[in-house]
């Protein structure tokens, strides 16, 4: 893992000290909220719906034991004993008071953590692959690359004040288990013939009001020229943005006035001109980077057998381990999905023991998942049981992965301000009726997602089957789309028809998952299905 | 009826106008009449509330109720959970949220 330096170390105390002094003035009414309210979100600092609300950023999703177990105390000794894993790798608390911020930004910087670019218009905590120096199948790990982008983002001044947030995501892998295409600017790292490290690059998604995948915009960037072309896209969007319009501020919408074609050819002559200045990183500080990335001493010899004579841990770890890029190695998922609980929190109490089990059993790393699930990335195939039993108890060894009840939700106008409509209900309601395993796993791969207004953060868009909650006349309502997908196949899911009441679009749901049992030849999932039949025999099945 | 509600400056608490200050309960809320924006605009001048503003309620016998959902379930906290809500003992606090 990345560990700060002096330089590091020392730009986020300073930025804790300057807040202590944002906060003091604010409280003793020396600024108005107007102007502490930029200063705040620049800390990740939110008034929600029941207080102030603190999204920490989780660099591409990777964290040690030591930081876990901070998120825990964070959680213990300044919100109600819990946290909410986001679908972009980082956690808030929702119930923290103005007053003790500064005092949790200060603990958080004793363990190299903050809350700097979870909010604002900045280019947002990058996300990767959560699967990242652990995946059988990636090319090298993709992590060295978003610390690298990290670090010459952050406090850039030329990156400060954007016109809108700005989301990168990276990834080393052909399976994208990252929705690359969901973002505003996203990398793949790929090889070319002479065997040479470089990106795909992805330019112009985004989800909101407006969907729009992001177009490949660069079949090859050769690695080291990368933070020149990042330049360039920033620069051609800036030039150009919508500062005048909300609606029209990101980067997607310019991209789709301009044309795919006529943006890359300005980007492509920025970057000529910016490629000029000589502001890429030398090898050498991509070397410095990716020293920390190094992995972890696996051992050689392990044996790949495992003993499944208890059924339920053979059921879990054929559902929640992938293969692992070292022999004897497993990757684990941990499902923050309980039927009947809320998606993504986690106790305070559960965060030290997944703390616990990832220093006895996983080198000390832990990964957050998008789909808001944790991820235990280096265990040895012979600690498969301890880890299980260890997870079991403490109520997170439940078998959901990619299935129907592992849904990602909001958490929707239980807790946020913009929020039109409950997310969280609709998600416990729908894997409370498809709580029967077998049933779950006879359904197969099943990505709800489920957001309580347009601005998306349930990733309804991307959703196999996607639920977005709107107000209608003052009540609840959840309009159904199918046919989405965050992954290497992506796609826009569309929406069906009417909306539904939150019985309702539970129903509606099941109607649709019969029809596709009802459909599906052998081996295909609902996504293929649905796309091999089209979408009216699931609108039929879903109105009558 | 128009009522006012907003947030406590340091702990981020919603609080509601009472009249002669500002309570956490929304039943202590008072009908501010043709005064709201006057005391809105006094109140967050003094740092007494912060981020506040005027909402439609509905009078009933156990005191105003937010017309809309969103401020109703400030009024008492998440609906998922009851453990966490302004009055977690109260098997009922809930019942006129949803």
């Amino acid at each position: 893992m990345y560990k700060y330096d002096l330089y590091d170390q020392a730009i986020i105390d300073a930025r804790v000290d300057e807040f202590r002094d944002q906060v003091r003035r604010r409280i003793a009414g020396e600024i108005t909220e107007d102007q502490f309210k930029p200063l705040r979100l620049k800390n990740g600092l939110y008034l929600q719906l029941h207080a102030y609300m603190l999204r920490v950023a989780i660099p591409y999703g990777t964290l040690s034991s030591r930081q876990l177990r901070m998120l825990a105390r964070i959680a213990r000794t300044y919100d109600r004993g819990y946290g909410h894993f986001t679908t972009r790798q980082n956690i808030q608390y929702h119930w923290i008071k103005l007053e003790q911020a500064p005092d949790i930004l200060a603990e958080l910087a004793t363990v190299e953590m903050h809350a700097i670019q979870t909010s604002g218009e900045s280019i947002r905590n990058i996300s990767a692959d959560h699967y990242a120096g652990a995946a059988a199948d990636e090319i090298e790990d993709p992590r060295p690359w978003a610390e690298l982008l990290r670090q010459a983002t952050t406090f850039h001044p030329e990156f400060s004040y954007l016109p809108r947030k700005f989301k990168i995501a990276v990834t080393a892998s052909p399976v994208d288990r990252a929705a690359l295409r969901w973002h505003d600017f996203a990398l793949r790292i790929v090889r070319d013939e002479a065997r040479d490290t470089g990106f795909e690059v992805f330019a112009g998604g985004g989800m909101g009001r407006t969907p729009f995948l992001a177009y490949p915009i660069r079949a090859f960037l050769p690695a080291e020229q990368i933070f020149s072309y990042l330049q360039a896209v920033l620069r051609v969007w800036n030039r150009h943005a919508r500062r005048d319009n909300i609606h029209k501020q990101r980067m997607k919408i310019l991209v789709h006035e301009l044309g795919e074609a006529e943006f890359t050819r300005q980007v492509e002559e920025e970057f000529g001109h910016v490629l000029k200045l000589g502001t890429d990183f030398p090898r050498v500080e991509y070397e410095r980077i990716s020293a920390h990335f190094a992995p972890p001493p696996f051992e050689t010899g392990l044996s790949e057998d495992i003993d499944r004579s208890d059924p339920e841990f053979a059921l879990w770890v054929d559902r929640q381990t992938v293969p692992h890029k070292a022999p004897g190695y497993a990757i684990v998922n941990v499902s923050l999905k309980k039927v009947g609980g809320i998606g993504g929190d986690v106790s305070a109490e559960q965060m030290d023991a997944v703390a616990d089990v990832a220093e006895a059993f996983s080198f000390d790393e832990l990964r957050v998942s998008h789909a808001q699930n944790l991820v235990l990335p280096h265990v040895r195939k012979q600690d498969l049981y301890m880890v299980w039993q260890a997870l079991d108890a403490a109520g997170l060894a439940d078998i959901n992965l990619d299935l129907v009840t592992d849904i990602i939700a909001c958490p929707g106008l239980d807790y946020c301000s913009l929020a039109n409509a409950r997310s969280i209900p609709v998600a416990q309601k729908i894997a409370t009726r498809f709580a029967d395993l077998d049933r779950q796993l006879d359904v197969g791969e099943l990505k709800i997602k489920v957001s309580g207004c347009i601005n998306a953060c349930g990733h309804h868009h991307a959703g196999h089957i996607g639920i977005l909650g709107v107000d209608r006349k003052g009540t609840e309502n959840y309009q159904l789309l199918l046919g989405g997908s965050g992954a290497e196949d992506a796609s826009p899911a569309k929406i069906t028809g009417p909306g539904f009441d939150e019985d309702g679009i539970v129903d509606a749901v099941e109607r649709a998952v019969e029809r596709y049992r009802a459909l599906r030849d052998p081996g295909e999932r609902f996504l293929d299905t649905y796309r091999r039949v089209g979408f009216e025999p699931f609108k039929e099945a879903i109105y009558g | 009826m128009k009522i006012l509600t907003g947030n406590d400056l340091p702990s981020g608490a919603v609080i509601w106008w009472a009249g002669d200050g500002w309570s956490r309960h929304v039943e202590d809320a008072v009908d501010v009449g043709e005064a709201g924006e006057a005391t809105l605009t006094r109140e967050e001048g003094a740092r007494r509330v912060n981020s506040a503003y005027m909402i439609e309620a509905v009078a009933t016998p156990e005191g105003p109720r937010p017309a809309h959902i969103k401020d109703r379930i400030r009024a008492l906290g998440p609906t998922v959970r009851p453990d966490l809500t302004l009055k977690p003992a109260d098997p009922d606090a809930g019942s006129w949220v949803i």
